[in-house]
Order: C-alpha cells, then structure tokens, then sequence
C-alpha cells in the first residue's frame, strides 16, 4: 500500500503549492510524535489541561429504559471546550509550534472545532484566524463571539453554499497563499496525506482509555462501539484501539437529515459514490457529474459532504458498519438523553444515542456498548428549541 | 509536430483562459473565436466544478455562472468538436479530477481525443498522484500539462521531466487572480526547469496588464491570462466579443 493510502482511499490531490508543506509536515510529525519530550508536552496538556482522561460512565437509566446491553458513555464532552475537537487540536499545534508556525488556521462548522483551535492558539500565545461559512456564523453566533474572545479572527465565507465544505476550501485556499508561518489545523481525518493519519492518531487516544476502562468494568470487550460520523474523527478515534477486536462491531452513525430518500441529508456513505475531494479519495455525496452536493443536517458539525477515507475502507472491508440516522431521531435521542440520564449532548452525538436506541433492546443484558459522547449540547439548546417551534432567547 | 508545440514554434505564446459555459456555450464559442482572431496562441477551457479549491474569487463566480446554465464535460467536448472545424489553435481543458473521475478516465482521454482538446491541466492532481491517469493520457496523445508552483523548489526537476504539452508556472502563491506586483524569483524557477526539459514554460497566474504580459514572456515562453479575460465577460456578459478581442490584441502586441 501506497503511503498515506487506506485501500485505494486516501491520498494528497491538493494543488502543487502545497505539496512541499504536506511533506514537511509529515516529516514533522513522524519525527515528534514519538520523541518523549513532543509525548510528555502533548499528554501533560491532555491531562491537566483538557481533563484527559475523560470518563467512561455505565448509564444506568438508559440502559434499564432500553432494556438490553449496558450501556456506558464515553465523555468526551466533558473536555474542556466542550468536545473531542481538544484532543486533535493539542496535538497539531504543539507540532505546529516546533516547526517554527506561528499562526494557526482552520475551518469550522458548527464552531467546536474552530473554538478549540482558538483556545489552543490563546494558550500557546499563536495568531489565529477560523473560517466559518456565512451560514453557520449565523446559526452559531455565540460561537463566533466565543473564539473572538479567545483572539482569533473569524472570517464568514460566503462562497458556495457557505456552510463547511466551503470553509474548507477557502482555509485551503489560504494556506496555499501562506505556508511559511501558518500551520493548517485540519479538524477531521481528512483532506490530503498525513492529516487522516495524523488526526486519526491523535483522536486515538478516545479508545486507548475506553478499551482499559471497559475491560476493568466489565472484565470483557464491548459489543458494540457506536460513534457519529461527519468527516469522522471522533469516530475513528473511538474504534481505533478496537479495530483488531474481530468481535466488537464498530458502528459509525451519519447524518440522514430529513431522510436518505430526500436530497435533505450528509449520508456519504449510505448515498454517497467514490470521488475525489478535498484532497482525499473517499466518498461523497456529489451528482452525476461529479459537481459536489448541497448537503443537510440538523447538526452543523455533520453537515459535510464526505467521510475521511479510513472509514471508508473500513466500509468497504466491512470491517466498520455505517447506518443513517435523521434529524428528527437525533432531536428524539437528544431529548431522551437529556431526561433518563441528565446529560444534553451535542446534537451530532445524538446521532450515535438515537442508533443505540435501536440497537442496544436487540442485545442481551450482559452484552456492553460503548457510545462516543463526542461533545456537549450547550451550543444546541436554541436549535433544538427551534426544532420544537419553540422560540428562545439565546 | 502537435497543435501546442506549434503554438511556442519560434514565439512567445499567448494562452487565453475562457471558463466553458460562462454565460452560455454559443458565447464560450463566439468568445473563443474572437480571441483566435486577436492573436491568441492556446486556449484553455475551464471546466466547471462546484468547488474550484485553487480559484480566486473572479473564477469562482464563472465556475457559479457556468454550472448554473448546466455546462458538462459532454458539451465541452461538443464545443471543442465544433471549433475544430475552425481552426488549428490548440485546446487544453482545465478541470478538477473529480468530474473527469466521475466520466471515467479512459473515456475522458477518448472523447479528448476525438474532439480535439490537445491537453489537460488539472490542478489537484500534483505529480505524486498523476499515475492516476499519466496511462491513459499518454495512450490517446493528449498532454497531461504538470503544473510548478513558487514552493516547489526541488520538485521542479522531477516535475519537468515528466512534463509534457507545456510547464505551467504558478507565478505566486495562493490562488488564480489579478496581482500587482509579482514577486517570485521566476527566472531561476524557469532556468531549473529549462535544465530538464526541452518543452516550452508558460507563466501563469496574477498577470493582467500588457506590462506584465510583456515581463514574463521575457523570463518564459509563454504566458498565461485567465481572471482578466473572465473578469471582462463577468463585466460585459454577452457583449463581451469586442472587448475580449481588444483586450486580446493588447496583450499579445506587448509580448
């Protein structure tokens, strides 16, 4: 297998100008990230920064209301900021930093991952600008405010349909303008060689800490490890460590949005075909032609048209199992979360609760499934108030 | 001798830009023919794709333009069919590789062929990942043009060696568009390819003015205008035949 490949997926189609950066930054990371000093910095900031390791907590109630497997909740929402997003973000700046960057870009669509590296650059005292489609600095405006208060620089793309895909076309575009003091900090695992590597490795630290964890509670491996998938970082950080576990199934949940039959939906996998974007072979919703497709979801961090390109030869090898999960599901999971156990997740979780809702009642009791919690819902509430026809003021 | 090495054969190349279906295709054609008239040398066709990563914003909007009248690869290769009757100036599409995976590659090559278009640039497709299609390209006589860009230092060699059809020079960094000053050490970029390779260099990118067309085709062999041309039948829309031929007429007077 080539370099950088997964199965056929994967690979570097980004223009020229940047392919000496990809280059230098693979060697970067390959030469830092087993050098103790890069390992201690990262996880000194993981654990007393972040709040690593984060819980795996046996969610009694739900596991009783749905009455089958245990279920238990990885909390990567108790993180600090909020979400998985941390994880990835500590990493690539604190390799951005020792290869002499000082400013950090990237894109964001709900605004996790755009407040992350803002939080990121604050503390590591890094220029920060975020790309952000008109739309969602619409939909998030308290996030826009929230990495401004951090010091970085929020630009609403209003290209194309000004939502993520966009965001990442435009921060592509910036750094092929600027690669000499600007690092872009890719906030999935995808876009070109070493980022889904790279970004993969440092979310892996989610099922490096569950597979302990649920060994010591239940003394076996899970039967199910579910996760939502946008590009899908959290998710393969939260099958990674399970992946040589033939009997765990691995189950990624995509955005249906008002259903797979509609044009309404981000299901890249269930409807989408191989193609050629954003510097990956993968899948991706896209027509005919070619020309990339309009995508939706209720959840702005899902709301992207392709799936990093590990996943997808995890589909193809059927390894990893991808199923459809629609807005209103996810708005019922997020209600039925908030109630039986007294946590509001993120809306893309929700996607991950609504399929374990379906699965968990065909499993025995003493059968565990692990769910990502892969970040909190505060940033959701009026969303989903709005959802639900009712008006708030956030 | 092919269309593209008579278009460098004993001067120095002018290489106009139209996106294809920019307003509509009867325009694409009458514009491309005024251009041919003025003196231009090669012209490249944009093919439009929803998400043109290495576009300024003037390209952009064309690309909008185009997909919004429905412009596909199938009525390219009609249009390029149609000015082959008229005229032996060389055609070279540029396209992103996902429409042109989405055709199939063998298919594409074929239909290239067949209609006419000399060559294809596709810029995310950098030299690590052409073996993609290098085969097929090669198979049906159409050039695959490699691009060099001001970050590729040591790359040019190996890029230009494989080159062929033309070397497209990436004048700056960042993406296509209308640039004032152009800063790049251009010369040296086009001395080490020159080392290499005995295909011509043409330099695009940014350049907009007679004055700047004048400058590069002292440093290249040819040079490249893509955002001034489009900008003019962004600004003039269906009227825009007159215009592109001065336009046309200035440039290649300076070179």
């Amino acid at each position: 297998m080539k370099a950088g490949r997964f199965g056929e997926y994967g690979g570097q189609y980004v223009p020229e100008t940047l392919m000496n950066e990809l280059y230098r930054l693979e060697e970067a990371y390959n030469a830092h990230k087993d050098n103790p000093s890069f390992v201690n910095e990262l996880n000194d900031l993981l654990n007393n920064y972040a709040g690593r390791p984060s819980l795996l907590y046996y969610a009694r109630r739900m596991s009783e209301e749905l009455g089958g497997a245990k279920i238990y909740l990885k909390r990567e929402d108790l993180n600090h900021t909020g979400s998985h997003k941390i994880n990835n973000v500590l990493g690539q700046a604190l390799l951005a930093k020792r290869m002499k960057k000082t400013r950090l870009i990237a894109e964001t669509g709900a605004g996790q991952h755009g407040v992350a590296t803002a939080t990121a650059a604050a503390l590591l005292d890094m220029e920060c600008e975020i790309f952000m489609g008109k739309e969602d600095t619409e939909r998030q405006s308290l996030n826009v405010y929230r990495m401004e208060l951090l010091g970085a620089k929020v630009n609403a793309v209003t290209s194309g349909t000004m939502t993520l895909k966009d965001a990442v076309n435009e921060t592509m575009r910036e750094w092929a303008s600027r690669t000499d003091d600007t690092h872009y900090c890719l906030g999935s695992v995808m876009g070109p060689h070493p980022f889904p590597m790279m970004v993969r490795d440092f979310q892996s630290v989610i099922s490096l800490e569950a597979r302990e964890q649920i060994l010591k509670a239940e003394n076996k491996l899970p039967a199910v490890v579910l996760a939502c998938v946008g590009g899908g970082s959290n998710a393969i950080g939260t099958f990674y460590h399970f992946i040589p576990d033939k009997d765990v199934r691995l189950i990624g949940c995509e955005a249906a949005g008002l259903g797979v039959d509609t044009a309404m939906h981000a299901a890249s996998v269930t409807k989408g075909e191989v193609g050629i974007f954003h510097g990956m072979k993968s899948y991706f919703c896209q027509d005919e032609y070619g020309q990339i497709a309009p995508v939706y979801s209720i959840s702005a961090g899902l709301d992207y048209p392709g799936i990093g390109p590990e996943h997808a030869a995890l589909f193809d090898s059927g390894r990893a199992e991808y199923v459809p999960v629609t807005d209103e599901e996810a708005v019922a999971a997020f209600e039925f979360l908030s109630k039986t156990e007294g946590i509001i997740s993120a809306v893309e979780s929700a996607h991950a609760i609504a399929y374990a809702q379906k699965i968990a009642p065909t499993l025995s009791k003493d059968a565990s499934v692990i769910i990502c919690l892969s970040g909190r819902g505060d940033k959701d509430v009026a969303a989903i108030a709005r959802y639900r026809g009712i008006m708030v003021n956030e | 001798m092919s269309r593209i090495e008579k278009a460098f054969d004993n001067k120095k190349a002018f290489i106009g830009y139209v996106m294809g279906g920019d307003p509509n295709l009867e325009k694409t054609e009458e514009f491309i023919m005024r251009l041919i008239d003025a003196g231009t040398d090669l012209v490249e066709i944009g093919v439009p794709f929803s998400d043109p990563i290495a576009e300024g914003p003037v390209i952009q909007r064309a690309n909008i333009r185009a997909l919004a009248v429905n412009t596909r690869l199938k009525d390219l290769f009609g249009l390029v069919a149609r000015l082959r009757l008229k005229t032996d100036t060389p055609f070279v599409f540029l396209t992103y590789l996902n429409p042109v995976f989405r055709y199939g590659y063998d298919r594409f090559f074929e239909k290239c062929a067949q209609s006419g278009v000399d060559g294809v640039i596709i810029p995310d497709l950098p030299f690590e990942e052409q073996e993609e299609v290098l085969e097929l390209s090669k198979k049906r006589d159409v050039d695959l043009i490699s691009l060099v860009a001001p970050t590729s230092q040591e790359r040019i060699k190996k890029i230009a060696e494989r080159a062929s059809g033309f070397l497209y020079m990436v004048s700056s960094m960042g993406v296509t568009g209308l640039r004032r000053e152009i800063k790049t050490d251009l010369a040296g970029m086009a001395r080490l390819a020159k080392s290499v390779t005995d295909i011509p260099v043409a330099i695009g990118f940014g350049v907009h003015t007679p004055r700047q067309a004048k400058e590069m085709s002292e440093i290249a062999d040819g040079v490249i205008i893509g955002s001034a041309i489009v900008k003019l039948i962004e600004e003039h829309g269906e009227k825009a035949g007159d215009i592109l031929y001065n336009y046309a007429k200035n440039i290649k007077r300076s070179m």
